[in-house]
């Protein structure tokens, strides 16, 4: 509750809410301006993200006014549901059950627990270290050897995605900031990577809608065009930049670590629809209209999060 | 209350709605939901789809060698599912293991059934037995509607305790009347192939 003092919080709270008021009736004028079918099914699309959007976000500022176990279940569940969504793609066999169980009731709650109890050295080695060995032993274990190999890189690598790296955003909370972390700011830079991931994907898709003509991935991601990305990305680098006073970053170095979170959310909105066109489908469930499943909003996110919390921990931890 | 619990941690589990353009719950009619039978979730998962108003009104087919053989099993199964028993094993040669099933129908109440009988492995649809043929034959008035689990399976195999969060899908066919001409080969033939039609490519 100690949140609703914080000053910054609420300056946040109060500018994203006024975005959210400006989609929402920007959506509705597009909605009475649509005249083809395929502008209506467009707008319609629209604002079912926009009210998504606005189920997401008192969802997200909930959890954080709850203080970091409300992050940290908030995440963990991101990772169950993300986790479903990846496993009804992946083909499993039958053998691979009881490894899915260790994952699912083993391993996502300890690495959740790792977060929670700030114990960083064992939390940054223990999905890619023990998980990984121990997914793969309890695989030989069950004795099913039919594609041994592929079977269980499959699910090695759906626990990276959707456990590993979704983890790495509460696991923000866990840095030592000279100056910042000592008065509990940590979670303004989850706020901080969220918005920046998010708005990448968001305005990556508005200028690609105005403005796209080159596809930039034509047989991965056909949606995906040269000048959505350049515009996308520079705006969202921008963006992030104004945003440095809810950071302990200066702006310029707000502004270099907005592009990386940028660029690896581009990445990881590639190698996901990569994913999803070889396993033949749009998107990875109908979980949050519009945009399709929980992988399909933070694929981009769960790529940037690792490597943002690892710069920050370099630069500035 | 425990419904409710039930209904959540199976749609946390599952993500599943139910699907099928060409059926609609409403308005309700006496109807047999026949599903392929993969799991032991199978009859919950169906179960948490009926909309609440129905749920009362329909009745899982639940193996009596299972459910009745513990006080916990037994208080599901009538308190929760409002399920009828059906023996598996016939304990004297005139019984007639449809018989609780057929009374439900004649009282004006639905069935969930699984015509395979028992358990696939999850690898297609196995031949159906002569129940459903039965059933359908004892009320003609009843709409058949064939019911695709998809993926449930995978969820909760055979033989396992714990279940795991796999997405899954449930469709839900057109309903069909019984044809009072049709051989017994040819409705079990026609029900069987309208459930296989729903089945993702």
């Amino acid at each position: 509750m100690r949140l609703l003092h914080d000053s910054q919080f609420l300056v946040f709270t109060a500018l994203l809410l006024g975005v959210l008021i400006l989609a929402s009736a920007v959506g509705h004028v597009l909605e009475g301006r649509a005249t083809t079918d395929k502008g209506r099914e467009v707008v319609a699309n629209l604002n079912a993200r926009i009210r998504a959007w606005w189920g997401m976000v008192a969802v997200f500022v909930v959890a954080v006014v709850v203080g970091p176990i409300g992050s940290i279940i908030l995440f963990a569940l991101t990772s169950f549901l993300a986790l479903r969504e990846y496993f009804a793609l992946s083909p499993t066999l039958r053998g691979d059950h009881s490894v899915l169980v260790w994952l699912v009731f083993v391993i996502l709650p300890v690495n959740y627990l790792l977060v929670a109890t700030k114990w960083y050295g064992l939390f940054s080695i223990f999905i890619p270290v023990y998980g990984f060995i121990g997914l793969q032993a309890r695989a030989a274990l069950s004795g099913a050897t039919e594609d041994f190999l592929n079977r269980t890189a499959r699910i090695q690598w759906g626990m990276m995605v959707t456990v590993y790296f979704v983890s790495y955003v509460p696991a923000l909370l866990m840095l030592q900031i000279p100056g910042y972390s000592g008065n509990g700011q940590n979670f303004k830079l989850m706020l901080f990577l969220i918005t920046v991931a998010q708005a990448s994907d968001v305005l990556q898709y508005i200028v690609g809608k105005l403005f796209g003509r080159r596809p930039i991935a034509p047989l991965v991601s056909p949606n995906k065009t040269i000048e959505g990305f350049v515009g996308g990305v520079t705006l969202a680098s921008l963006l992030g930049a104004a945003l440095y006073w809810i950071t302990p970053f200066a702006f310029w170095q707000a502004g270099i670590i907005s592009l990386a979170v940028c660029l690896m959310g581009f990445a990881g909105g590639l190698i996901m629809s990569a994913t999803k066109r070889d396993r033949g489908v749009k998107d990875f469930g109908a979980l949050l209209p519009g945009h399709g499943g929980m992988m399909d909003r933070i694929d981009g996110l769960c790529f940037a999060a690792p490597v943002f919390f690892h710069l920050v921990r370099y630069f500035f931890d | 209350m425990i419904e409710t619990v039930l209904i959540f941690l199976t749609r946390l589990l599952t993500g599943a709605v139910a699907r099928g353009r060409e059926f609609s719950f409403e308005p309700y009619e006496q109807r047999i939901y026949y599903a392929n039978h993969t799991s032991h979730m199978d009859t919950l998962l169906i179960w948490t789809l009926i909309p609440r108003s129905q749920r009362t009104d329909v009745h899982p087919a639940a193996a009596k060698d299972y459910w009745w053989t513990s006080p916990v099993r037994r208080y599901f199964a009538e308190k929760v599912f409002h399920a009828i028993p059906v023996a598996r094993q016939r304990e004297h040669p005139d019984d007639d293991p449809l018989r609780d099933l057929e009374a439900a129908l004649a009282g004006g109440g639905s069935l969930i059934f699984f015509p395979e009988g028992t358990r696939g492995a999850g690898g297609g649809v196995q031949p159906f037995k002569s129940g459903l043929y039965h059933l359908a034959a004892s009320r003609p008035g009843v709409t058949l509607v064939p019911v695709y689990i998809d993926n449930l399976n995978r969820v909760l195999p055979k033989g396992e305790f714990l279940p795991v969060p796999i997405l899954c899908t449930v469709l839900f066919g057109k309903g069909f009347a019984f044809n009072p001409s049709e051989t017994k080969s040819e409705f079990t033939a026609r029900a069987q192939a309208n459930l296989e039609a729903l089945a993702p490519k």
